[in-house]
């Protein structure tokens, strides 16, 4: 069973490359789904093994949310939007892959003193989780449209909440549910800014909010 | 049950206000709501004030000696701005700068904001601290773009997203810290209650708490405006309705201190070391000086009291580093500049709304034109400097001695952040308050001015027996 889950944190690292690569939207809605589907499999595993009734509710949780209920709000967004064709980004892909491996060999080096501690998971999973986290944060620095921002916000939560499971077992219930509530409550927020954003007179994107800014 | 009510009032409020649309009275809701949660407050000081800490709810809300003067101060400037915004959205409507639809969105969405600063404050549990924090940040980001201007919405969204990746930092500190806590132990529901940590504070690893204290420092600290996190702060503050900006500085800034604050007592209690303090000494002298010489370059009225908002949370972060007499300053530096800062901005909002622009060079005469808004600004604008006598002055200057004592390297600095800082608020708002200017009006927002800047300068000479017993007790806490 903890080969399994090895194998699938080794899947969502995988995944979190292949979103840092992939510029078009659809395909990063499917990437993300895929995460979702992969993080709530690890979740239903690590209950499985440890027996933790919560755990159930939680993977069934984030089947829903983050496999389901997100994936379709977000492709209605980008459809409504018009945005999946044309792609920015600041830096070439290759660079940023390169970045990517460097920020996954800190990770692991910064993921050393809390493996050593963790009686509950192998020296990888915790190091793989914040590696996940951290490639989330590239993309989004590397990304200028809002919406892709906003995947790598949510591709971040799902890097922390492979931590959380993976090492801790979990957060206790309230905790989950309120962070839950709040992913789900941030991404509604988030369409209808970007929606007011598109409807605005200028009918601005991203990359010319940032001009926008003053000192 | 004090708890239920205080957490109770504002969710009904904001769940009414969503429910009822657009009303005209809804203002006048909002605020009764606000005074309703003030009243719980008086409650809830009474039965602490009587017995003491407790907890409530299986232990997951506790109310202790660091959190009660947050709550009632929360209270108080939510009530107050409460009242405020009545009449200056009011005129925005009247004026035609916000349709009914932003009014109804602006009035529940205020509810829901209290409620997540008084169930982060009220909370044992570090993770709902956490969830409350995120949804402080969702709860105002359509506030921000409320004009829905091009400015606004990259305020909006910088604030949206360098608030959420920080607190995405916050969470990966928290669940360390849950993993540390679970280690000693085991994992089981309430080793993420703060109490609980505390109890076994001495005992937790130290390599991981001080892994975790980095990531909640720079998560929360995102949110308190430190530099070099503080970069959504102005445009935030700038760009939203001036209400709002009452709301982020004199509430939320407050909040997210008192969060790192939380997490620095289990630090110490962990590493037996000022790694904490330490770190904190230094964002937060790095905030004072960056931002003293930001308030230099500032054109508009609402951005310089920004800058002035990182600069006062520099200062209490570099108290609370110092640790000691210092967590005291700290703490009545929090109250105080909480008081000065919403009123200047209830002031600044007023002058703005006369003048159609917030352009400190286009604004001139104001004491002709609105004698109280004026001097009211004149005087918060003093306050904020920190001329004696106030509860501000008092507070720099026991930071100034102590810095002396412990820390003499860091006198300089503060030397610089705080005599820049000066110099440039009230030269910039006395060139604003006096000058040419003819026909004069009756300001709203003057008595809600003096009512704050009053409190603030009597903290200066008097401290109430119980607050004072309070920050005592508060400072032994954070060492």
């Amino acid at each position: 069973m903890l080969e399994f889950v090895n194998f699938l944190a080794a899947l969502l690292l995988l995944i979190a490359f292949a979103m840092l690569a992939q510029r078009r939207e659809f395909p990063l809605i499917n990437l993300f789904a895929l995460q979702g589907l992969v993080l709530s499999i690890s979740t239903f595993s690590v209950a499985f093994m440890t027996g933790k009734n919560h755990l159930y509710l939680s993977a069934a949780m984030t089947f829903l949310l983050k496999a389901i209920v997100l994936p379709v709000i977000l492709r209605r967004l980008v459809r409504r939007l018009g945005v999946q064709w044309s792609t920015e980004t600041l830096l070439n892909i290759p660079t940023t892959m390169l970045l990517g491996i460097v920020l996954v060999a800190f990770s692991f080096n910064l993921a050393n003193p809390v493996s050593r501690l963790a009686g509950t998971v192998t020296h990888g999973t915790f190091a793989i989780a914040t590696a996940s986290v951290l490639l989330a944060f590239l993309m989004m620095v590397t990304r200028k449209r809002a919406i892709s921002q906003v995947m790598a916000f949510l591709a971040m939560e799902n890097g922390l909440f492979f931590a959380a499971t993976s090492v801790t077992y979990g957060m206790p219930m309230v905790v989950e549910i309120g962070i839950a509530l709040d992913v789900l409550v941030g991404v509604f927020i988030l369409g209808i800014f970007l929606f007011q954003l598109a409807e605005s007179p200028d009918h601005l994107d991203l990359s010319h909010l940032e001009k926008m800014k003053a000192d | 049950m004090e708890i239920g009510f205080i957490l109770g009032v504002p969710l009904l409020g904001g769940i009414t206000l969503a429910m009822l649309g657009q009303k005209a009275w809804a203002s006048a809701l909002n605020s009764l709501f606000s005074f309703l949660l003030l009243a719980a407050t008086a409650f809830l000081v009474l039965r602490f004030v009587k017995h003491g800490p407790f907890s409530a709810f299986g232990e997951q809300f506790f109310i202790d000696s660091l959190n009660i003067f947050l709550i009632a101060l929360t209270s108080l400037v939510a009530f107050t701005t409460s009242l405020f915004s009545g009449t200056y959205m009011r005129r925005e409507k009247e004026e035609g700068r916000l349709t009914p639809g932003s009014l109804h969105l602006y009035h529940s969405m205020f509810q829901i904001f209290v409620l997540t600063m008084v169930l982060a404050l009220s909370s044992n549990n570090l993770g709902i601290l956490w969830v409350s924090m995120e949804a402080a940040t969702l709860s105002t980001v359509l506030l921000v773009s409320l004009y829905r201007t091009k400015a606004g919405f990259g305020a909006a969204w910088n604030y949206f997203i360098l608030c959420s990746v920080g607190i995405s930092q916050a969470l990966f500190g928290t669940i360390l810290l849950y993993f540390s806590a679970a280690q000693v132990a085991g994992p089981d529901e309430h080793a993420i209650l703060w109490t609980h940590l505390e109890s076994i504070k001495d005992s937790l690893p130290p390599s991981v708490v001080s892994l975790a204290f980095i990531f909640l420092l720079v998560g929360y600290g995102a949110k308190a405006g430190l530099v070099p996190l503080h970069n959504w702060l102005p445009d935030a503050h700038a760009e939203g309705p001036t209400p709002v900006s009452a709301l982020l500085s004199g509430l939320l800034l407050n909040v997210a201190l008192y969060a790192i604050l939380r997490v620095k007592i289990l630090v110490d209690g962990a590493l037996h070391s000022n790694f904490a303090g330490n770190l904190m000494m230094a964002f937060g002298l790095l905030s004072v000086v960056v931002a003293a010489f930001f308030l230099l370059r500032q054109k508009s009225l609402k951005r310089l009291f920004a800058y002035s908002s990182i600069e006062h949370v520099g200062l209490m972060t570099f108290a609370f580093g110092l640790g000691g007499v210092g967590s005291m300053a700290g703490l009545l530096h929090m109250t105080t500049h909480t008081l000065a800062k919403s009123a200047a901005f209830f002031a600044a909002g007023e002058v703005i709304q006369k003048a159609h622009t917030q352009t400190m060079g286009d604004i001139r005469g104001v004491i002709r034109q609105i004698p109280g808004a004026g001097w009211g600004l004149m005087f918060a604008g003093l306050l904020l400097a920190g001329i004696p006598p106030s509860g501000i002055f008092l507070s720099e200057f026991m930071m100034l001695g102590l810095s002396v004592r412990q820390a003499v390297w860091t006198l300089p600095f503060m030397l610089v952040g705080l005599g820049v800082g000066f110099a440039a608020i009230v030269w910039k708002i006395q060139e604003m308050v006096f000058g040419e200017a003819k026909a004069t009006s009756v300001s709203f927002s003057a008595p809600l001015v003096w009512i704050h800047l009053v409190l603030a300068i009597l903290l200066g000479f008097y401290i109430p027996p119980y607050l004072l017993h309070w920050y005592r007790e508060a400072a032994k806490l954070l060492g």
